[in-house]
C-alpha cells in the first residue's frame, strides 16, 4: 500500500482554519451568517431531555402493582416536586398511613400496571456550544451549530489531555531544550498558556495547575508523570474529558523529546496573543490531534508557503519516530522501491536520511514522518 | 453449489478491504491471488464499494482476468472466456462492527448468556445490562443513551418464571429512548429472547417505539441454553438495518450471492466448521491493532470473545494498564528499565503505525504480544463456561475433583490446535516466534498443533464455509493456515535439570530436562508417531507418568518439545530469568537481542 509513512502534523504561521461547532442533539442556532465571533460566544444551545428515574411505588407501599396504581395521586403528564405525595394507602381502619413521596422534581411520565412503578423525567438539562476560536461564522448548519473560520497561525500536537480553554500565550522557557520547572511557573501566569522545550517536570505541572493556568504545551512528558497528574491511567488515546484544571499539549511524545526548533520559533513569536487550545486527542477511527490556534488579525502580504502535501520524497524533511533514531531530523536521501531486511528481521520498504549530523541512515518508511508547513 | 469454479471474496474492514480469488485446479479449490486497498467508509468516498472495486482491481492485475465490468460491477457468473466470478461473497467489520448493549435480569446467568449469544453472532458487546449489576436504573438510562448501540438484546427469565423484571427492562428502553448509532431516523432494532409470558407485556411496552423482534427464550430453562434463534435474528437485524445504513452497504449487498457477514460471525463460522470437520478442539485468537477475538470450539460448543481494548497499536497501553509493566518486562531477554518500556509503548500508541526497526524493540513488542494474548484468553475462559445456577446430581468423583457449575470449558489438556492471526502473530519476521508467543501466552498440555493464519483469510473463507463449506475447507488447509508443527508439553513441575519427558519420533529418541524447550525437526505436511514418556509427576494427556502414543504434524518450525513445565514459572532471580529466556530462544533457534 501507498501510504507507508505517518504524514506530518501542521506548525503554520498562517493558514485558514475552520472549525465546526456542533450540538449533541438538533437545537438552535443562536448568530449568523458572517457574525463576528469570539472564542466565548454562545453560537447553539438545546435541552438535553433528562432521565427517567423510577420510584417503585408497588414495593414502597407493600402493595399489589395493580392497588399501588390505584393508590396514585398522580397521573401520566403531571409535574411533581421533590417531598410530593405520588400515592399513599390507609390500613388498619383507616389509622395507619403509608405514603411515598416523588425524590425528585419532574413530569410524571411512565405509570406500570405490570410492575407498579412510577417513571419520573428530571428536567431538561441546557447545553450551549461555543465559538472556541475568534473569527467569522463562515456556515451554518441548521439547528445543529456553526461553521467558525478565522485565519491564524496552527500548530498540532501529538497527544494532549483536557478540552477546550483560551489564554494568553507566555513563554518564559529560554530554548526548544528547556525543561520547565516550578521556577518558571509565576503567579501571573494565571489564565495563561504556558510554552516550554523539551518537557515539563511534574512539580512545575502542579503548580501551573495550581495558580490556574489554562494550558501547558511542551515537547514530552514522562508518562507517570502525566499520570501522577490525572490521578489516573490512559488506556487508550481517546482524550479531551479530562477533569483537569489545566490543558496539556505535548507535541513530539513521551518520554524526554526536545521541541522541533521551527514549532518553538512559531510558539515565541506568537508570545502575548489570545490563542485557543484543546487537548482533545482520538488516534482511532478519524484521528483528532491537539491543537492552537493563534487567530491573526489580518492575513499578512506574505501567504504561508503551500504545503508540500503528504509525498515522501527524495529531499523530503523528515523526522524519526521510532527507536533507534527516535526524534532526530533529516532529510530523505534515497527511496528504494524494493523491500529491505531491517536488523528485527522484518522485510519492509525503507528510506534512506542524512541526519543533521551528516550520518546517513535507513529506517522503514512507516518509522518517519514529514515536516510539513 | 458444487458447480461453483471462480469465487471472489471480500472483507471490508476498518482500515483495509482485502479481496481473495479462488479458483478450481485439477478437482481442488486453491486461493490464485489476493488484493488489497484501503476502506472507503469515511468521507470523502462515503461509499463501502469503492474500497472493494479497487482491492478487486488488484486482483484482476494479479490473476491477469477480468472481474469487473465497464461499469466497476462484479461479473457473474463465469464467462466463456473466462471473465467474471461464480460466486461473489463478502463480510465486513467496517464502521466500528457491530456495537450492541445485551440485557438480562441475572449478571452471571441470563445476562451472561445473551452476552454468549451477541459475541458468537459477531458483535461487540458496548454494555451488559442486568437488573442485580449494581447500578442505579438512572445510571443504566444514561449508559444507554450515551452508547447508543446499534442494538439491544434482552433476556432473562426461564418460560414460565418472572415477568416484572423484563417489564422493567423494557421500561428502561423506553426511558432511555435511544437513538441507533447509523441512521438517526431510523428505530432502534430490539430483540427479545427472553421469558415466553413476557412476550405480551414487552410488546406493549416496546412495540411501537423500537422495531421489535421476537424469538425464543435464549435461556427456556436453567440448565439449557437456545442461543441460535437470537443469533440468527442478529445477523438478520444487522444486514436489515446496520448493513443498510453504513455508507455503499445498500449497493454492496445488492452484489453479492449470499448474504453480507459480519467479520467475527464469519471467522467463528470458519472455527466451527474446521472444528466439526476435523473432530477436534480448536482455539484461534486474531489480535489487532485495537481489538483481540477470540473464538474456541471445545466438544462441539462454540464460544467468542472480543477484548475490546486489547491490542498492540491503538490500545497498546491498554495492556500496559491491565498487565502492569513488570509482567511485560518478564518476557525481556535483556535488562530493561520501566521507564524506557512505559515511554516506548506510550509512543507507539501515538503513532501506531510505526514498526520495531531493533531486535530489542521487536522483543519488548513481542513482550507486549504474549501479555495482550494471555488477557484475552483469561477474558475467554471466564465466558466460555457451562451454565451457571445449573442444579445437578454429582458423583463423587466430581465432588472430589471441586468441580463446579459454571467453570470454563477451556479444558488445554483437551485442546487439539491453535490457530494465531493478527500483525504480531502472522507477520512475525520467523515463524518460530510466533509459536514461541503462542506457547508463551497460552501454555498448550499435552500435544497441541500450532499453525498461524498467513494473511487472515479466515473471514472470507467463513463465509464462504456458509455457502460451500468444501471449498473453504481445502483452501484453509492448503493456503490458509501455516503449520508451525505439534508442541509437546508435560504438565506438572519436578527439579531442574532431571529428564522431564523423552520423545521417540522415527526410532530416534529425544531426552527433554525439565526447563529446557527442544525443537526436533518435522517438515511441513508430515505426521509421525511419537510415544512420548513423562516423568512421575508429569502428565503428556494420558495420565501422571503414563506414557502417551500419539500424532505429531510437522511445520515451518517442527516439533517443540516444551518442558519448562505447566503451569510456566519464570525463575524469581532477574539474572537467571534473563539467562532462561536467552536459552529458550536459542533452542527455538532466535536471536535475542
Amino acid at each position: 500500500m501507498g501510504t507507508a509513512y505517518t504524514p506530518g502534523l501542521t506548525v503554520s504561521p498562517g493558514t485558514t482554519i475552520r472549525k465546526t461547532r456542533r450540538l449533541p442533539l438538533k437545537g438552535q442556532v443562536t448568530v449568523n451568517i458572517g457574525d463576528h465571533v469570539t472564542a466565548d460566544t454562545v453560537v447553539a444551545r438545546t435541552e438535553i431531555p433528562g432521565v427517567i428515574q423510577t420510584v417503585r411505588v408497588a414495593e414502597i407501599l407493600g402493595l399489589e402493582p395493580a392497588e399501588a396504581i390505584s393508590a396514585l395521586k398522580v397521573q401520566q403528564g403531571d409535574k411533581v416536586e421533590s417531598g410530593q405525595l405520588l400515592a399513599e394507602t390507609r390500613s388498619f381502619f383507616g389509622l395507619i398511613r403509608t405514603e411515598c413521596k416523588s425524590p425528585i422534581a419532574g413530569t410524571v411520565e411512565l405509570i406500570s400496571n405490570t410492575t407498579g412503578h412510577v417513571g419520573i423525567r428530571l428536567p431538561s438539562t441546557p447545553v450551549e456550544v461555543t465559538a472556541y476560536i475568534d473569527g467569522t461564522v463562515a456556515d451554518i448548519i441548521s439547528e445543529e451549530g456553526v461553521v467558525v473560520e478565522t485565519y491564524g497561525a496552527l500548530v498540532q500536537g501529538i497527544f494532549g489531555v483536557g478540552g477546550e480553554r483560551t489564554g494568553t500565550l507566555v513563554v518564559p522557557a529560554e530554548s526548544a531544550d528547556t525543561q520547565i520547572t516550578e521556577e518558571h511557573i509565576k503567579n501571573d501566569h494565571a489564565g495563561a498558556v504556558i510554552v516550554g522545550g523539551t518537557g515539563i517536570t511534574l512539580g512545575a505541572l502542579r503548580k501551573a495547575a495550581s495558580i490556574g493556568a489554562q494550558g501547558v504545551v511542551v515537547g514530552a512528558i514522562t508518562d507517570t508523570d502525566l499520570i501522577a497528574y490525572l490521578g489516573h491511567d490512559i488506556g487508550v488515546a481517546i482524550t479531551g474529558q479530562e477533569d483537569i484544571p489545566t490543558t496539556l499539549i505535548l507535541t513530539e511524545g513521551f518520554g524526554s523529546i526536545r521541541m522541533a526548533q521551527r514549532t518553538f520559533d512559531l510558539l515565541k513569536s506568537l508570545e502575548g496573543r489570545k490563542v485557543s487550545i484543546n487537548g482533545a486527542t482520538q488516534i482511532r477511527a478519524g484521528v483528532i490531534r491537539p491543537e492552537v490556534i493563534a487567530p491573526l488579525e489580518k492575513i499578512p502580504d506574505t501567504a504561508a508557503k503551500p504545503s508540500k502535501g503528504q509525498l515522501l520524497e527524495v529531499g523530503s524533511n523528515i523526522r524519526i519516530i521510532r527507536e533507534p533514531y527516535f526524534g532526530m531530523l533529516g532529510t530523505v536521501t534515497k527511496l528504494p522501491p524494493e523491500p529491505v531486511e531491517i536488523e528485527s528481521g522484518a522485510v519492509v520498504r525503507i528510506l534512506e536520511a542524512e541526519l543533521l549530523d551528516g550520518t546517513v541512515v535507513r529506517v522503514p518508511r512507516a518509522n518517519v514522518e514529514i515536516i510539513e508547513g | 453449489m458444487s458447480e461453483l469454479r471462480s469465487i471472489l471474496a471480500t472483507d471490508c474492514g476498518s482500515t483495509t478491504t482485502k479481496a481473495i480469488l479462488i479458483e478450481k485446479q485439477g478437482g481442488e479449490y486453491r486461493l490464485v491471488v489476493r488484493g488489497e486497498a484501503p476502506t472507503t467508509v469515511e468521507a470523502p468516498f462515503d461509499d463501502v464499494t469503492v474500497g472493494v472495486v479497487n482491492a478487486v482491481r488488484e486482483v484482476e492485475e494479479l490473476a491477469g482476468k477480468k472481474i469487473l465490468d465497464s461499469d466497476g460491477k462484479i461479473m457473474t457468473p463465469l464467462r466463456a472466456d473466462g471473465s467474471g466470478v461464480d460466486a461473489y461473497l463478502s463480510t465486513s467489520s467496517a464502521g466500528g462492527g457491530l456495537q450492541m448493549t445485551v440485557a438480562g435480569v441475572v449478571k452471571t446467568m441470563s445476562a451472561e448468556s445473551a452476552e454468549r449469544a451477541a459475541l458468537g453472532a459477531g458483535a461487540i458487546i458496548i454494555d451488559v445490562i442486568a437488573v442485580d449489576d449494581g447500578r442505579k436504573d438512572f445510571e443504566k438510562v444514561k449508559r444507554i443513551r450515551e452508547l447508543r448501540p446499534d442494538m439491544i438484546l434482552i433476556s432473562g427469565g426461564t418460560d414460565g418464571g418472572t415477568v416484572k423484571h423484563l417489564v422493567e427492562i423494557a421500561e428502561m428502553i423506553v426511558s432511555a429512548d435511544p437513538k441507533p448509532r447509523l441512521g438517526g431516523n431510523m428505530p432502534l432494532p430490539v430483540i427479545y429472547a427472553g421469558n415466553k409470558d413476557a412476550r405480551d407485556a414487552v410488546r406493549e411496552i416496546l412495540g411501537d417505539r423500537v422495531d421489535l423482534r421476537i424469538v425464543d427464550n435464549l435461556r427456556p430453562s436453567l440448565d439449557r441454553e437456545n442461543l441460535d434463534p437470537a443469533r440468527e435474528a442478529i445477523h438478520e437485524l444487522f444486514l436489515q438495518h446496520v448493513m443498510q445504513q453504513a455508507p455503499g452497504y445498500s449497493k454492496l449487498s445488492s452484489w453479492v450471492s449470499s448474504g453480507i457477514m459480519s467479520t467475527p460471525n464469519a471467522v467463528g463460522k470458519m472455527v466451527q466448521t474446521v472444528a466439526q470437520e476435523k473432530g477436534i478442539n480448536v482455539l484461534a485468537v486474531d489480535i489487532g491493532g485495537a481489538t483481540t477475538d477470540v473464538f474456541s470450539v471445545f466438544n462441539g460448543v462454540y464460544n467468542r470473545t472480543v477484548s475490546a481494548n486489547l491490542g498492540m497499536s491503538y490500545s497498546i497501553c491498554n495492556v500496559l494498564a491491565e498487565a502492569g509493566t513488570a509482567n511485560i518486562r518478564r518476557w525481556a531477554p535483556f535488562e530493561v528499565d520501566e521507564a524506557s518500556v512505559r515511554n516506548s509503548l506510550r509512543n507507539k500508541m501515538v503513532r501506531p503505525t510505526t514498526i520495531p526497526q531493533t531486535m530489542r524493540d521487536l522483543r519488548i513488542e513481542q513482550a507486549v504480544a504474549r501479555e495482550a494474548l494471555r488477557l484475552a484468553f483469561e477474558h475467554h475462559k471466564t465466558l466460555a463456561r457451562s451454565l451457571k445456577g445449573v442444579q445437578t446430581v454429582r458423583t463423587i468423583g466430581e465432588i472430589l475433583d471441586q468441580k463446579e457449575t459454571g467453570e470454563t470449558l477451556v479444558d488445554m489438556m483437551a485442546l487439539d490446535m491453535i490457530v494465531g492471526s493478527g500483525g504480531v502473530l502472522s507477520h512475525a519476521p520467523r515463524r518460530a516466534e510466533a509459536a514461541y508467543m503462542m506457547l508463551d501466552a497460552y501454555q498448550p498440555e499435552g500435544v497441541t498443533l500450532l499453525a498461524v493464519d498467513s494473511i487472515f483469510m479466515m473471514p472470507q473463507l467463513g463465509v464462504l464455509s456458509t455457502v460451500h463449506p468444501q471449498a473453504a475447507a481445502q483452501v484453509f488447509e492448503r493456503d490458509c493456515l501455516i503449520k508451525l508443527g505439534s508442541t509437546v508439553a508435560p504438565v506438572g513441575r519436578m527439579k531442574p535439570g532431571e529428564v522431564a519427558c523423552t520423545v521417540t519420533i522415527d526410532n530416534e529418541t529425544h531426552a527433554v530436562r525439565f526447563g529446557e524447550i527442544k525443537v526436533v525437526p518435522l517438515a511441513v505436511g508430515e505426521t509421525r508417531e511419537a510415544i512420548i514418556k513423562p516423568a512421575g509427576r508429569l502428565d503428556v494427556g494420558a495420565g501422571r507418568g503414563r506414557e502417551l502414543k500419539t500424532r505429531v504434524e510437522g511445520g515451518v518450525v517442527g516439533v517443540i518439545i516444551d518442558c519448562r513445565g505447566r503451569p510456566l514459572v519464570l525463575p524469581e532471580d532477574n539474572q537467571t530469568r534473563i539467562e532462561k529466556l536467552r536459552e529458550w530462544h536459542t533452542a527455538l533457534g532466535l536471536a535475542s537481542e
